[in-house]
């Protein structure tokens, strides 16, 4: 027995040795993000891409489940336990960046003349925190009006020809709406779903063609309290208590409802794309938003890499050519025909302008903003009890927009304090 | 060492694990969670200071935090004595059942062995406005007005509450009829040849003799309501605990704070609050009914 001892321990000794010397010539770097198949499949595959070109570098996936991704995130930064590169949403960056939870993308490969040449403009605003940039989107989204053809043609509507402005928006939605005997909707013209994508547009679309930003230049200060500001949120709100077009929360959301065909149109993103083709009996439309005056706008947002703080030597060193890798345009290219989300680079996605879809949310692109949220949960949630006070209570628009404003500001404040 | 020593032992000695456990996953993080409620931790930053009673004085100001308190008061007022008086109506029904009463029992405890999410979220279905849920589907059949449910800040504290009565009625009424079956058949005969009414029968023997079984639902469901969560996140949209906070219970509240503001500190303040609620709240009740239930044993 003894002897099988002593043996077993030579064994196990060697195996560490041998492991140590194998490990010394291959860096392993973890990459996190949040589980959605057609991402995961794709970084499997470029993962494997980059491997074949980087002998000595292992990447590592680890995912987690949407729902809990943030919290997985924020309680890894006590436990000084993460991964190297991580994906992160554009709207989380100034939490994660005051967290001091990632660092500046080096000079030497990230310079401000790369990123400025290769992305838009308004994702190098998005990762810019005191002159020094923090991470590097693969893809961006923007939203645009979907319409389902079949409910347009049921109501008598070209379903070749979607409203080009709030004006038409309004008259299509009434017309594409229907009620029960009892006068309950049944059928909705448009969503109206703040916690989806209703609050931003709200806050960066509307807002905007009625003549008012939301946030100043620095986006610290809340400005959207002024009339136009009132006159912005009132034409959505007529939408719901006056035109009962929708309101939210029918059919538990906006996707549920249309999805399942109960609502004629949709404001939404362009990570919808893959969830709606797979919907096989939908025949659905993409349109650029509905223009006010002249006015267009449209809300971007974008899910980001950055290299964790505290990543050195040799480890930083692959993470930095892996985060290359996967902002590269091959990646982007893959990533707009397995995931569908459009190119963070102007010059790939206009390659792509015929794409009739993939277009629509392209040329949004050219006039959108993206907001720089310090509590995007938070941030929603204002927009979300706005229009629940003013539909489920009957409070006066103004008055509860300059609360809201006034709650937002404070959130801002406390952030920056 | 004596047999009666030994045997003391051998019962230290097995007692001890559950110890271990309760110290380590219980008191310890308890006494933790005291500690670090006077602290500004937050998941985001690496380093935190003792900030004394601050924690406290935020919560207790904030509005948000008041309103899940009287949510949670409301839930566990309003839903502890129903659940208590329905089961224990219906476990006295039960009781006089004869045929299929295995039948009956089973249908009671369905609710309360499926997993709670799965109830809530087919109850949210059912929830729904027309055209989905079948709730107003059979008001529209019968002419009524459709009712919004957990859309109206009015409605959806109670439509929640509702289901959580429904699903702790089983258990509650399980527990009582295994009471009544412990009372002694021979009391209520004698009494019945005495010539005791029905009524009692009911008042003088079975409910008093039921006053223990009575106080450890109380207390039990006290502390259920009072702790109420899991509906809650799944009936309210994104988990919110809307429309406007009508729905949020303090536990919810904290769970928000603690893993969406990542402000731990203050969930630990928040935390320690209802903790102190529901000891005031048991407190209470075995103060008013313990002196009833332990009298009637004697």
């Amino acid at each position: 027995m003894k002897r099988f001892g002593v043996i077993g321990l030579v064994l196990i000794v060697l195996l560490v040795v041998a492991a140590q010397a194998a490990s010394a010539q291959t860096v392993t770097i973890t990459y996190w993000q949040y589980f959605y198949q057609s991402k995961v499949d794709l970084m499997t595959d470029l993962i494997k891409q980059f491997e074949a070109k980087n002998p000595g570098i292992k990447v590592e996936q680890v995912t987690f489940p949407y729902e809990s991704y943030n919290q997985k995130v924020a309680a890894s930064i006590p436990a000084g336990e993460g991964p190297e590169i991580i994906n992160l949403y554009s709207g989380w960056l100034p939490m994660y960046v005051k967290a001091a939870y990632l660092q500046p993308l080096p000079k030497t490969v990230f310079s401000d003349s790369y990123m400025k040449s290769t992305y838009y403009p308004f994702v190098v605003d998005a990762v810019n925190f005191g002159g020094k940039l923090y991470a590097a989107p693969t893809a961006v989204r923007t939203l645009a009006l979907i319409w389902n053809k079949k409910l347009f043609r049921e109501a008598g509507l070209d379903p070749e020809k979607p409203p080009v402005t709030l004006d038409d928006l309004a008259a299509y939605a009434k017309k594409l709406s229907k009620y029960d005997a009892q006068g309950n909707l049944i059928q909705a013209g448009l969503t109206m779903q703040p916690n989806g994508q209703g609050h931003n547009w709200i806050r960066d679309v509307l807002f905007r063609q009625f003549g008012v930003a939301p946030y100043d230049a620095t986006g610290r200060k809340v400005t959207y309290a002024t009339p136009q500001g009132v006159a912005a949120l009132q034409w959505y709100m007529d939408r719901i208590t006056k035109d009962k077009v929708g309101y939210p929360n029918f059919t538990t959301d906006d996707v549920t409802a249309f999805k399942a065909q109960k609502a004629a149109m949709t404001i939404d993103g362009s990570f919808r794309i893959a969830t709606l083709k797979a919907v096989t009996d939908l025949d659905w439309g993409a349109a650029e938003l509905p223009s006010n005056k002249g006015i267009q706008s449209n809300f971007a947002s974008f899910w980001t890499h950055g290299i964790v703080a505290g990543v050195s030597g040799k480890k930083l060193d692959a993470s930095i050519k892996f985060l290359q890798f996967i902002t590269s345009p091959e990646a982007m290219e893959q990533w707009l025909a397995r995931v569908g989300e459009l190119p963070a680079n102007p010059k790939i996605a206009a390659a792509h302008k015929d794409d009739p879809i993939v277009s629509v949310f392209m040329k949004g692109l050219a006039y959108a903003h993206a907001t720089a949220f310090v509590d995007e949960a938070g941030q929603r949630n204002l927009f979300v009890d706005m229009v629940d006070e003013i539909n489920l209570k009957g409070a006066k628009v103004d008055d509860v927009l300059k609360r809201t404003a006034a709650q937002e500001q404070k959130l801002i404040d406390d952030f920056w304090k | 060492m004596t047999l009666a020593k030994k045997r003391a032992m051998t019962a230290y000695v097995f007692l001890a694990l559950p110890l271990v456990f309760f110290v380590g996953v219980r008191f310890g993080p308890m006494l933790y969670a005291m500690g670090r409620s006077l602290t500004d931790w937050s998941l985001l930053r690496k380093t935190n200071q003792f900030i004394g009673l601050d924690n406290f004085t935020a919560v207790l100001s904030d509005g948000v935090f008041l309103k899940s308190l009287g949510n949670t008061l409301t839930y566990a007022l309003v839903g502890a004595p129903i659940v208590i008086g329905l089961s224990l109506g219906i476990a006295l029904l039960l009781n006089r059942v004869i045929h299929a009463r295995g039948l009956f029992r089973l249908i009671y405890i369905l609710p309360y062995i499926t997993p709670i999410v799965a109830v809530s979220w087919v109850w949210r279905w059912m929830y729904q406005s027309p055209p989905l849920g079948i709730l107003n589907a059979l008001f529209s059949a019968l002419g009524l007005p459709a009712r919004d449910f957990l859309l109206s800040p009015k409605e959806a504290l109670y439509s929640i509450l509702a289901v959580n009565i429904w699903v702790e009625l089983g258990y509650c009424t399980t527990v009582f009829l295994a009471g009544i079956q412990t009372i002694p058949m021979d009391c209520i005969e004698a009494a019945k040849i005495d010539g005791a009414t029905d009524g009692q029968v009911l008042f003088r023997i079975i409910l008093p003799l039921l006053m223990p079984i009575t106080l450890f639902l109380m207390i039990m469901q006290g502390i259920q309501f009072l702790r109420i969560f899991t509906p809650v996140y799944n009936m309210s949209s994104q988990a919110m605990g809307g429309p406007l906070d009508s729905t949020k219970s303090a536990a919810l509240y904290i769970y928000q704070m603690a893993f969406t503001k990542f402000e731990m500190g203050r969930a630990a303040a928040a935390s320690l609050i209802l903790f102190a609620l529901i000891m005031a709240v048991t407190l209470l009740q075995l103060r008013l009914f313990d002196k009833r239930a332990t009298g009637q044993e004697q």
